[in-house]
């Protein structure tokens, strides 16, 4: 799955083998009602998601839909003014970033949140630094350099990286799509429920994107769920079960990549038609 | 008529210059530059005048730093967050004369007085270090506030007079005792300095707080996104920096026999410059702690060696204001590395 299939035409892209996810239990992820304003611009006018073990949701919109805004609120980077969120049917409340990854939520997210002044390995396990055994890392709290080291050399190569070579090079000396690797291996590494891409293969060539999206299926084949924000209809034809279309702040349906097109997905979008008024063409034809 | 057909790939894979390697190298290792200005310094010093290498005139040059080269600990950890401190000598001035005057005048044993002057750098430092993470305001102004209210509260509280060592207990001022290592003399105060040095540096460069101090100083928004508390890391390196400034004024009094409320009152340039010519970055989370005590000598150098040279002492103001802007614009130079 590491070649990218371009399609050149619209039409359906039909998977070769149509997977069955079980959507009757309770979802991984599931908000009801997210309202979150920036004072009078309203970022999500109350939009509802389920997520659901092993599938992958892509979140399409347009600029401006509330794409970002939502996936933010499901991952402790904004905290919603109003609205429910449940993982595993229990009521959570994230007031921080750290509050989702404790509960297994990974994000990479669209700024990649690296630093560039430390190293490939020091910035994948940033906040949760693995200490050296024994007395020294009790009591002197020394950090396991090496360890972390060799975890992230992992952890990368399970990417399909090969062009990263040292775990102790400062990512600021790394390409855009070397870095966008590092973000992605840190949620992959990590990641024990969800995962959250936003616009992964953004800033990546034909050959890079192939492997982020080779992640998304081995994540999603592993179990875990994923939501992929992306801008990219090919990609979100390829990997994604379904399809959450945002606009306007808020989710205007969710459609079937096997049983709606591209350029359906353009119209919902837009607002064009809505998903009843595709399904009601599709009865008259 | 070769560059024009040089493909994409050889332009990357051409080799590298040597400047382009140095700057590398400077960037990867930001405390070479200070190291070969200080060999650089004193070799030159000692050619002016032999005296400079002399084991006598060393010593007076390490304990001359130990008291900027401590403060400038603080102030290195409160400049890689991307921050700065203007109040770093009145907080080292307050925490001492608490400390002195509640042992002279109240009677309170040494190690209760030095505990005292402790809390009173930690209070100090929370202080900046709140209004700075809870109000948002920058450290810059933060700082400057509160430089001139430490300063007004301590010359309040001593009626602007000193307190001899002699009434002091013995504890605050073991600082100053010397003892012999070979030709040099050493004070206590310049090994709890240099204990300081190994203590922070080791906290910076192994522990996961040292390493989320830079990531707060490089990105606040992709430190907190990757789960660390922005706030308190700040808070922390506002506290821990207080405590040092109060260690500095225990050597302090060492160091000057007595505790005075008119001392340190260009601490903060001079540890700022320190801090700068050592090669930490004023735009956060770049830096070494070796470079700052590596840039508090070449200060103190220069003072020395242009002394024993004859120099008079505005050239030497000349000198090392030069060194800063120098050594700023080769933070700008080395920052703008890719490897």
């Amino acid at each position: 799955m590491t070649m990218l299939s371009t399609p050149t035409e619209a039409g359906h892209m039909e998977k070769k083998n149509p997977r069955q996810i079980d959507r009757t239990g309770t979802p991984v992820l599931e908000a009801k009602g997210l309202v979150k304003t920036f004072g009078h611009v309203v970022g999500l006018a109350g939009v509802d998601l389920e997520l659901y073990a092993g599938e992958v949701l892509a979140v399409i919109g347009d600029n401006g839909a509330g794409k970002s805004t939502l996936i933010q609120c499901l991952t402790g980077a904004l905290v919603p003014d109003q609205g429910e969120l449940r993982l595993d049917g229990r009521p959570v409340a994230f007031k921080r970033p750290q509050d989702a990854r404790e509960a297994g939520i990974e994000t990479v997210y669209q700024s990649l949140a690296v630093i560039p002044a430390l190293d490939i390995a020091t910035n994948l396990f940033l906040a949760r630094e693995v200490r050296r055994r024994g007395p020294l890392g009790t009591v002197f709290r020394m950090l396991d350099k090496k360890g972390m080291r060799r975890r992230a050399e992992t952890a990368v190569r399970e990417l399909g990286v090969q062009t990263i070579q040292n775990m102790g090079q400062a990512v600021e000396t790394l390409s855009g799509g070397q870095r966008q690797a590092v973000a992605v291996a840190r949620a992959a590494a990590f990641g024990s429920r969800v995962v959250v891409l936003d616009e992964p293969t953004a800033a990546l060539g034909v050959k890079e994107s192939g492997q982020v999206l080779g992640t998304i299926e081995r994540l999603r084949d592993a179990g875990l769920a994923v939501i992929l924000i992306s801008h990219n209809m090919p990609h979100v034809w390829q990997v994604a079960d379904r399809i959450h279309v945002q606009r306007l702040g808020r989710g205007a349906g969710v459609l079937d990549p096997r049983m709606h097109t591209m350029p359906e997905g353009v119209t919902v979008m837009t607002g064009a038609a809505t998903i009843d008024e595709l399904a009601g063409v599709r009865a008259d034809a | 008529m070769t560059a024009q057909t040089l493909t994409a790939d050889a332009v990357l894979k051409r080799p590298t210059t040597p400047v382009q390697r140095l700057q590398r190298t400077l960037h990867a290792h930001p405390w070479i530059s200070p190291a070969v200005v200080l060999v650089a310094a004193y070799v030159v010093f000692s050619l002016l005048n032999e005296r400079f290498a002399q084991p006598g005139i060393q010593s007076l040059l390490i304990q001359q730093t130990a008291v900027v080269a401590a403060l400038a600990i603080g102030q290195t950890l409160i400049i890689l967050t991307a921050g700065i401190d203007l109040s770093v000598g009145a907080i080292a001035i307050l925490a001492m004369m608490v400390s002195a005057k509640a042992a002279a005048e109240n009677g309170l044993s040494g190690p209760a007085a030095l505990a005292l002057g402790l809390v009173v750098g930690a209070g100090a430092g929370l202080l900046n270090g709140v209004l700075v993470t809870r109000l948002s305001l920058p450290p810059f102004i933060v700082t400057l506030g509160t430089l001139s209210m430490f300063t007004a509260l301590t010359l309040i509280y001593t009626r602007g007079t000193s307190i001899q060592g002699s009434v002091l207990p013995d504890l605050l001022n073991w600082t100053g005792n010397s003892f012999a290592v070979g030709e040099f003399r050493i004070t206590v105060g310049v090994l709890l300095v240099l204990g300081l040095y190994a203590g922070v540096g080791y906290a910076l460069s192994q522990t996961a707080w040292g390493q989320h101090v830079y990531a707060v100083g490089d990105d606040p928004e992709a430190a907190r996104l990757s789960g660390v508390s922005a706030r308190r890391v700040l808070l922390s390196v506002y506290v821990v920096a207080g405590v040092i400034y109060a260690v500095a004024a225990w050597v302090l009094i060492g160091r000057a026999g007595a505790a005075s409320p008119n001392a340190l009152s260009d601490a903060n340039l001079a540890s700022i410059t320190a801090v700068v010519i050592g090669g930490t970055s004023l735009f956060g989370g770049r830096g070494t702690l070796i470079g700052t005590l590596l840039g508090a000598l070449i200060v103190q150098s220069f003072t020395l060696g242009l002394g024993l040279a004859r120099v008079d002492e505005h050239y030497r103001l000349l000198a090392v204001g030069a060194l800063v802007i120098l050594a700023v614009a080769a933070d700008q130079w080395i920052r703008k590395a890719r490897a």
